[in-house]
């Protein structure tokens, strides 16, 4: 069974997930990646403002496929979170709530997610096509130059995802490896 | 001598580059199949059901399998009674890869310097093409995107003779113990053992090209992939690193002479969307 939140996380919600927890997420979300992630990190070095409200809200780690005529966006699945794990603590601690991508996250990013009751979720990796049917709306809110890199806020509908790393520190992948390991 | 016009090498990449990104290979299908059945993992086998499921919706919609397009690997068999005639070569087979990520709405993946400004080029060019010269007049044309994930998490050694195939076997089980979740496994281990440092890797790409499930025709070689896949397997990485008996789907190693001093060994790592697609001009 599926647990079903909606966006923005409180703390209540994100301490009720547990690594392993299948989880479907409503609401809206922000996608960004690599260069998006240099471009927040550099405004926030100049003291600047964010192009959006970072409190209580979601990153989706994803550089999606352009949209066919007639649909919302291409195939977007997630990409490899450990490149973003140089700017996520910086981003939690200005209030980020959650984290969706794939792979690993370093114990500087795991430090943080559980002093700022944070959870590392993972949408499956290479399911794209799967994972775009649950977006259902699509803009770009900044940095449109960086093409599939850009800012684009989506509102999802019932998004999959499984608890990675939770408020806990507990980490799937290592629990998950342990448990089968021969 | 035959001749072949440079559009048709134009359009059929253009082609290849649409269906092999839209479509998974049905040697892959099986092997998803047939490792759903075998996992023990419940996560991990709701994970392969959920990528085969994935696959269908993409065949279906005629969407790419994944967004990470990736660089578009060209491998080119070109016959020597062949001659391409109205163009050039190398410039038809970009222009189809421009063609046909632009009209298949597949994602452009490639940025114009790698460590300065790296701004992205808008159309996936360049390709990265490996021709080779064989007999005969015909043109046979492999496209094999490739996205970034998987091929970070490869690696290459030079190893030295002494290490023998204890150290062949400790680099590539540590290469994908170390990769662990990243690469979305369950993954295709490409090797490339012997030649040069360039060799090694160009035959552990190619590696990647063959039917999961089919074994190299040396049966010492065809030993060490099955050795190894068992080895891989008993990391308990499982799909997408959720835990679980599947971590890898095939092991295929490739090999070349080498050099009396060296032993080098690459590992290319292939995620589960071993997209690729050939056709004979």
């Amino acid at each position: 069974m599926s647990k079903v939140i909606n966006t923005p996380l409180s703390d209540e919600v994100t301490c009720n997930l547990h690594a392993g927890d299948r989880v479907l997420i409503n609401g809206i979300i922000y996608t960004g990646r690599d260069a998006a992630h240099k471009r927040l990190a550099e405004l926030l070095e100049r003291g600047e403002k964010l192009p959006f409200e970072l409190h209580g809200q979601v990153i989706y780690y994803v550089g999606p496929c352009p949209a066919k005529p007639g649909n919302v966006i291409g195939s977007a699945g997630p990409t490899t979170s450990g490149r973003m794990d140089a700017y996520a603590p910086g981003l939690m601690e200005i209030g980020l709530k959650g984290m969706i991508g794939k792979g690993s996250r370093s114990k500087n990013v795991i430090d943080s997610i559980v002093r700022h009751k944070c959870v590392y979720f993972a949408a499956i990796g290479g399911a794209g096509a799967l994972l775009a049917e649950a977006i259902k709306e699509a803009e770009v809110v900044a940095f449109e130059d960086l093409g599939p890199e850009a800012i684009f806020r989506l509102r999802v509908e019932n998004f999959p995802v499984t608890v990675i790393v939770d408020t806990e520190g507990k980490d799937l992948y290592e629990i998950g490896r342990s448990q089968f390991k021969r | 001598m035959r001749e072949l016009s440079a559009d048709v090498i134009t359009n059929t990449v253009e082609r290849l580059c649409v269906e092999s990104n839209y479509f998974l290979p049905g040697d892959v299908k099986k092997a998803l199949e047939d490792a759903a059945l075998k996992e023990e993992s419940p996560v991990g086998r709701d994970t392969l059901l959920d990528i085969l499921k994935n696959a269908e919706i993409a065949e279906r919609n005629q969407v790419p399998i994944c967004q990470d397009t990736g660089l578009t690997v060209v491998f080119v068999e070109l016959g020597q009674d062949l001659r391409v005639v109205g163009g050039d070569f190398n410039e038809a087979i970009n222009e189809g890869v421009r063609r046909g990520y632009k009209n298949g709405y597949l994602r452009k993946s490639v940025v114009d310097d790698p460590f300065l400004v790296r701004k992205n080029t808008g159309d996936n060019t360049p390709a990265i093409i490996h021709t080779t010269i064989v007999k005969g007049d015909k043109l046979k044309i492999t496209i094999a995107p490739k996205g970034g994930g998987s091929e970070n998490m490869s690696a290459l050694r030079m190893l030295t003779p002494s290490e023998g195939v204890k150290g062949i076997k400790k680099f590539i089980v540590d290469t994908v113990d170390k990769a662990g979740s990243n690469p979305c496994p369950p993954v295709i281990v490409g090797v490339g053992i012997g030649g040069t440092i360039e060799m090694t890797a160009l035959i552990a790409k190619k590696a990647l090209l063959r039917t999961v499930g089919e074994h190299n025709p040396d049966p010492e070689v065809a030993k060490l992939e099955s050795e190894l896949l068992a080895e891989i397997n008993n990391l308990g990485i499982g799909p997408q690193g959720f835990g679980g008996r599947i971590t890898a789907l095939a092991v295929n190693i490739e090999t070349f002479p080498a050099h009396l001093a060296s032993m080098p060994v690459a590992v290319n790592i292939q995620c589960h969307a071993a997209r690729h697609k050939e056709a004979v001009l």
